[in-house]
């Protein structure tokens, strides 16, 4: 992210409250994660210490350090589709992406493939439980899902078998 | 334009009413998260583009959800002289039938759902639309429908959020100009005492009582906060009110602000809730441009404005301790109390806090309005006024349920759930998310209040129920809360943080088989042990399925394990 980009964000948040959370939010949704340099960035323009943005960068969720793919697929864990089989669709997405879990290094579950097309992440409710198991792929949500879906909305972000 | 009197938003009810009942045809396609997911924008772009290429005289508008997500995408139709018709499962591909239809002065019989010859807003404000269609079922016998009270969700589905006009139309803003200009503080504290609310984020506590405390604080400065951060997986009641009727929400909060002297009130929201944040700054700056917001609210000497905060997934910030630590800018840890967010040097920077669900500030104006003998009359003694639940997981018809307290779980899962999805028995329902329990089928008559369901084991939480069938493994579900709550916690006190861990590698390895009887008394213990000894709210909880699911499915445990 540019410093432009940044300053105006920046700009956006003058009242303490939210400040913090809100601008790393927006990092995150134009980038995708957040990136060291914008950190580092972000800690000189509003001398807060870097060991504090570290902090809420794995402390939350929703931000991630690692880059990720092209387009980010993320399966809910809530219970709804937890019970509907969203360990199931998780598993097959592994399999059809060829990846593996594992942690990332801020102990988040986020996986991207060699070739950087995709990230695998979960999530822990959209809050959109009445079409579990739900997935999301960049902003888009798909309902109702089966295995035997994947393939055709993979297809659309350009997965080939 | 800003309203100032009573008369400047009689004429703003006026247009808002043009706009809901326009003498035209009216199609409005339900435009929530999920409707808008199962085809509900394709559904409106299709029709947009019919209406126009023929340059029809319709009026097209998107609404919030009326909650039969079962039946999704759902489109209303209104033509004027007839009752309102629910479209349900509308496809892209009706379009061209509905408009076919309604430029007859017909609806597509197919299509209808129910229909609603005349909607009580609920503040002294009904809808008549007419009569007509006859062959359509009512709204009122739709089995879905028929156990539901509708006070909270009056309008969802029926107005388009995005339009103050249209929450005006029906009733919006009266109650608050109601309490601004006729009621001082003390008289909207009393009435908000008798009506008996009580906190719907989960744990019950007097609404009006926690009003009185934070008015009563002596301090010059105050804040209000909406707790908007929904984490409970398997609950979206709040992401519903605020989607489809985000208005409700701000005259509350402008309300509880006069009441207890705050100038300022934030919403901490959860940033995967995109389209409930764009609604609702969407309404506070139109609440502005009327002055609702701002200074001077209605033209009195009250000022008011509220911010939205967003908060970035952690469960644990739900703790009032810890969503003020994460609004400050800090981790969300919670720390011992007092001091309470209501105390000097317990809240928001410091400054005594008021914090409400934000179901609870939506009850609010309709108690001003109607009144708290009104209210109280709803529910039973102690648990006064209706609640939302989100109806979900096995269960055949899933959806948003709102009912009076007291309802019996057996009249949600059976009568209005219809029992389990595709047939199957259902097994048990879980309450309360991760720091609720599982509660089994034989315990159906439990009242859904905040005492029985305590005395079961398990909580009212803020409204998720997740219906669970004989396929589901309980154990699987214990596992499947406590590894949730393991990576939720966070990390300050050693019961939580150490005791949840152990409790997922005994529940790992009684899944595999592996486990001894040893195992299930140690896992019981600990679990006591995390009861007792945590620090928050989040810790105390956390082990309830474990509890619940030992105590009422003790034998699914049993097969797994060794001797």
């Amino acid at each position: 992210m540019d410093e432009t980009t940044l300053d105006e964000i920046i700009s956006r948040y003058n009242a303490p409250s939210g400040r913090l959370l809100g601008i790393l939010r927006e990092i995150q949704d134009k980038e995708g994660y957040i990136p060291r340099e914008s950190l580092e960035m972000l800690s000189e323009k509003l001398d807060v210490r870097r060991s504090q943005l570290y902090s809420l960068t794995t402390f939350y969720s929703y931000f991630s350090l690692t880059p990720v793919g092209d387009h980010v697929i993320t399966v809910c864990m809530g219970t709804a589709c937890h019970v509907k089989g969203a360990v199931e669709i998780l598993q097959a997405l592994e399999w059809m992406l060829g990846i593996k879990s594992d942690t990332s290094q801020d102990g988040k579950f986020s996986i991207t493939t060699e070739d950087r097309k995709f990230t695998l992440e979960i999530a822990r409710c959209f809050g959109a439980c009445s079409m579990a198991p739900v997935l999301r792929v960049d902003g888009n949500l798909y309902g109702y899902a089966t295995k035997e879906d994947l393939p055709a909305i993979l297809a659309e972000y350009g997965w080939e078998p | 334009m800003k309203i100032t009197s009573a008369a400047d938003l009689k004429s703003r009810q006026k247009i808002g009413l043009q706009k809901i009942q326009p003498g035209k045809p009216r199609i409005a396609v339900g435009f929530a998260t999920c409707g808008i997911a199962v085809g509900g924008n394709k559904v409106y772009e299709r029709l947009k583009v019919i209406i126009e290429k023929n340059g029809l005289d319709i009026d097209l508008t998107r609404v919030g959800c009326i909650g039969y997500c079962k039946e999704e995408p759902l489109v209303n139709i209104t033509i004027p002289g007839k009752p309102l018709i629910i479209l349900h499962k509308v496809t892209e591909a009706d379009a061209e039938e509905i408009v076919r239809a309604v430029q007859k002065g017909e609806v597509p019989y197919d299509k209808a759902l129910c229909r609603v010859p005349a909607w009580d807003h609920g503040t002294g404000c009904t809808l008549a639309y007419g009569d007509g269609f006859t062959k359509i079922p009512l709204y009122e016998k739709i089995p879905f429908f028929k156990a539901q009270k509708k006070v909270i969700l009056r309008d969802a589905g029926l107005i388009n959020p995005e339009d103050i006009d249209e929450y005006i139309a029906v009733g919006g803003y009266a109650a608050a100009m109601k309490a601004l200009a006729g009621m001082d503080s003390e008289a909207i504290i009393k009435e908000v005492e008798k009506s008996g609310l009580r906190g719907r984020g989960g744990a019950g506590f007097p609404t009006g009582l926690k009003w009185r405390i934070t008015r009563d604080a002596k301090a010059d400065k105050k804040y209000i906060i909406c707790n908007a951060d929904e984490g409970d997986p398997g609950a979206y009641m709040n992401r519903n009110e605020m989607e489809s009727d985000p208005h409700m929400l701000i005259e509350g909060m402008i309300i509880g602000a006069f009441a207890m002297g705050a100038a300022e009130g934030l919403i901490y929201i959860r940033a995967e809730y995109p389209l409930a944040i764009k609604r609702l700054k969407l309404a506070i700056e139109q609440a502005r441009e009327y002055g609702l917001l701002g200074k001077n609210i209605f033209g009195t000497k009250f000022s008011f404005d509220i911010a939205i905060a967003t908060g970035a997934g952690a469960f644990v910030c739900g703790e009032s301790t810890a969503l003020v630590a994460s609004i400050e800018g800090r981790t969300g840890r919670p720390h011992p109390r007092p001091p309470r967010l209501t105390d000097i040097g317990g809240g928001l920077f410091g400054v005594p806090t008021d914090l409400n669900n934000v179901e609870t500030w939506c009850n609010v104006p309709v108690i001003i309005s109607n009144g708290s003998g009104w209210y109280s009359r709803i529910g039973v003694k102690g648990n006064t006024g209706t609640k939302v639940f989100s109806l979900v997981g096995k269960v055949d018809r899933v959806g948003l349920v709102e009912v009076p307290l007291g309802t019996s779980l057996n009249t949600i899962v059976f009568d209005i759930g219809n029992g389990g999805a595709l047939g199957k028995k259902v097994k048990a329902v879980q309450t309360g998310g991760p720091s609720g329990g599982c509660i089994p089928v034989r315990l159906f008559d439990t009242p859904v209040d905040y005492e029985s369901l305590n005395n079961v084991g398990s909580i009212m939480g803020s409204g998720g129920l997740v219906v669970m069938d004989e396929d589901t493994n309980m154990v699987d579900i214990a596992r499947y809360f406590i590894n949730f709550a393991t990576g939720e916690s966070c990390g300050k006190c050693v019961p939580c943080r150490e005791g949840l861990k152990h409790s997922l590698l005994l529940l790992n390895r009684i899944l595999a088989k592996k486990g001894t009887k040893k195992d299930l008394e140690t896992l019981a213990l600990l679990s006591d042990t995390i009861v007792a000894t945590s620090l928050c709210g989040l810790g105390q909880t956390a082990p309830n399925p474990v509890l619940t699911t030992l105590a009422y499915f003790r034998e699914e445990y049993d097969r797994l394990v060794k001797p």
